[in-house]
């Protein structure tokens, strides 16, 4: 039964909630105004709304004097990279897991969790040193291995959550009916765990494309991606805010449309299925 | 079920990740143990000899690991209580019903998909700005002073723009919970004639323990960890150094390698008991 509410309950609602929608999303709002102002009117007191010349111009500089593009390649290759390796090596696992399940599968799931606890920090030194020794320092390759190493335990979670859904009865027709497994995983399991994947892939990209400590660390001209590019606004080009506004759109906007379709997966994949 | 040829199969293919991620565990780690035990300065020398515990406790004793530690603590838990009590109120108002619910739900969760170098910098400049970011001009507008936000409330300032960042996990997670919750025992509660306050602190709050938790439990994890919001706005300056920051400037800025190792293995324990609190909460999912 739904609860019948009244139409003044629902405005007062809907205007708090907006009010409250709105504040929280102020910073990104006037980060996308300011981008389109010129220098002088984005530090202009009052603050100048709605009512300004719109202007591209700062776009066009940020990618002119910084090579917008080739951070923006590098995020691509390195945040797309490490998620497609990533889920390429986890549903064989996640498969395994979930349809033949062990005693020892809870235990290698926590495990496997448990690496994803790792403060980045401690094993700094070592990353830094192998990737010295390796060659791989400010490389888009290391950077791959690196994220998909972290991002795989969200990886094999995500998808073993899923794979648990599908019905097992549905594996046991196709191998009753002779598949082999290569046949069941590729022609029976993989078109109904595709929404599954899908949701995985979206998620990963996110996190890997706004991963901020390995991306500062490991990488100095050629492989650093948008959240390095963005660092070194700080200062003193941080100071120009029409600028680093157009900078900052630049960085955010495509993972902003991508975030908006993984909200409901967003919740299942960061708290490991534990809430859902 | 499983017959023994798709059991060896299974084990197979479970061996890449399972690999992949022993060596990403064990290799750095024992480096890092190694290291602790050793006076290692890569610019002056490099490897000098076994140091047996004198680096931990040299880490510990440096007159800024009690200011680092407390610096952590402020943060963690500062910015857990804005999380969580504003999260559950947001949650609480999010589920009511309204017009244009979908949209709302897209403004307060956007945060979240900022990355975080971003989203320092412009609170950084663009709003904590002391002569032309938008709150001086706020301040300036009521006739005060405005104020040094990074260096005269660096940690408030700080914790402020970790909050923003989090703020919108834990409402989704908290409003998916919300929205799991049996409407018709509210209904009864109310039509019992319960108030809010009631009906909030025993149907609501009881129900949001596990949801809660969780999400204290994931943050905590990921706030011990804040790297790049430090990094951007103060470097660590004006008594905002946390433990981790600490080790990274031990680590790469002096390059004291052996010192570093020690503060590491600190970090990797205190994270440790708190994932194995996380451990047990999903452990026990599991098995439902």
């Amino acid at each position: 039964m739904a609860r019948s509410v009244t139409n003044q309950r629902k405005t007062i609602n809907t205007i708090a909630a907006w009010a409250v929608g709105l504040l929280i999303f102020f910073p990104i709002l006037w980060t996308i105004l300011t981008s389109f102002k010129t220098e002088g009117q984005a530090i202009a007191d009052p603050p100048v709304w709605f009512f300004f010349d719109w202007t591209l111009e700062n776009y066009a500089v940020v990618q002119e004097r910084s090579d917008y593009m080739r951070y923006l390649w590098n995020s691509i290759i390195i945040a797309g990279g490490s998620t497609v390796l990533g889920v390429i090596i986890a549903i064989p696992a996640a498969w395994s897991m979930a349809f033949v399940p062990s005693k020892r599968t809870k235990d290698i799931l926590l495990w496997m969790l448990s690496t994803k606890m790792l403060p980045a920090v401690g094993v700094l030194y070592p990353i830094y040193l192998l990737f010295i020794k390796l060659g791989l320092l400010d490389s888009r390759f290391g950077l791959v291995i690196v994220l998909m190493l972290i991002n795989l335990p969200i990886i094999v979670w995500m998808l073993y959550t899923y794979f648990r859904e599908i019905p097992g009865e549905i594996l046991e027709a196709a191998r009753m009916d002779g598949a082999t497994l290569k046949e069941e995983i590729l022609y029976v399991l993989t078109p109904m765990a595709v929404p599954g994947i899908a949701s995985t892939l979206l998620l990963n990209v996110i996190l890997a494309w706004n991963e901020a400590f390995w991306t500062l660390n490991l990488t100095a001209a050629n492989a650093a991606p948008l959240t390095a590019f963005i660092a070194s606004y700080s200062s003193p080009e941080g100071l120009f805010y029409a600028k680093l506004s157009a900078a900052s759109v630049m960085a955010i906007a495509p993972i902003l449309i991508l975030g908006w379709f993984s909200q409901k997966q967003l919740v299942r994949g960061l708290t490991f299925g534990a809430v859902k | 079920m499983a017959t023994q040829q798709s059991r060896s199969a299974a084990r197979l293919m479970m061996a890449p990740a399972v690999i992949l991620l022993l060596g990403w565990m064990l290799v750095p780690l024992t480096m890092t143990l190694y290291f602790s035990f050793k006076t290692y300065l890569p610019l002056r020398g490099g490897d000098l000899g076994w140091a047996g515990f004198e680096n931990y406790t040299r880490f510990v004793s440096s007159s800024s690991f009690w200011p680092a530690v407390q610096t952590t603590l402020v943060i963690v838990v500062g910015v857990l209580i804005i999380t969580v009590c504003l999260g559950i109120l947001l949650a609480i108002l999010l589920d009511q019903p309204m017009w244009g619910q979908g949209i709302v739900r897209i403004l307060v969760i956007a945060p979240f998909f900022v990355m975080p170098t971003v989203s320092a910098l412009v609170w950084k400049n663009m709003f904590m700005d002391p002569t032309n970011g938008l709150l001086a001009h706020l301040w300036r507008f009521f006739g005060a002073e405005p104020v040094q936000w990074l260096s005269q409330a660096s940690m408030p300032s700080l914790i402020m723009i970790v909050s923003w960042q989090w703020l919108p996990f834990a409402t989704l997670i908290l409003l998916t919970a919300i929205q799991s919750l049996d409407s018709e025992q509210l209904e009864a509660a109310e039509m019992d004639g319960a108030p809010v306050i009631k009906r909030f602190w025993y149907i609501i709050l009881p129900h949001l323990g596990r949801a809660i938790t969780i999400v204290i439990l994931i943050q905590t994890i990921f706030l011990l960890a804040i790297f790049a919001e430090i990094f951007v706005t103060t470097g660590g300056a004006f008594g905002t150094r946390t433990l981790s920051y600490l080790i990274f400037q031990r680590v790469l800025e002096s390059q004291n390698v052996g010192l570093g190792s020690a503060g590491g293995v600190y970090a990797i324990i205190l994270a440790n008991i708190v994932a194995a609190f996380l451990m047990r909460i999903v452990g026990k999912n599991l098995d439902a």
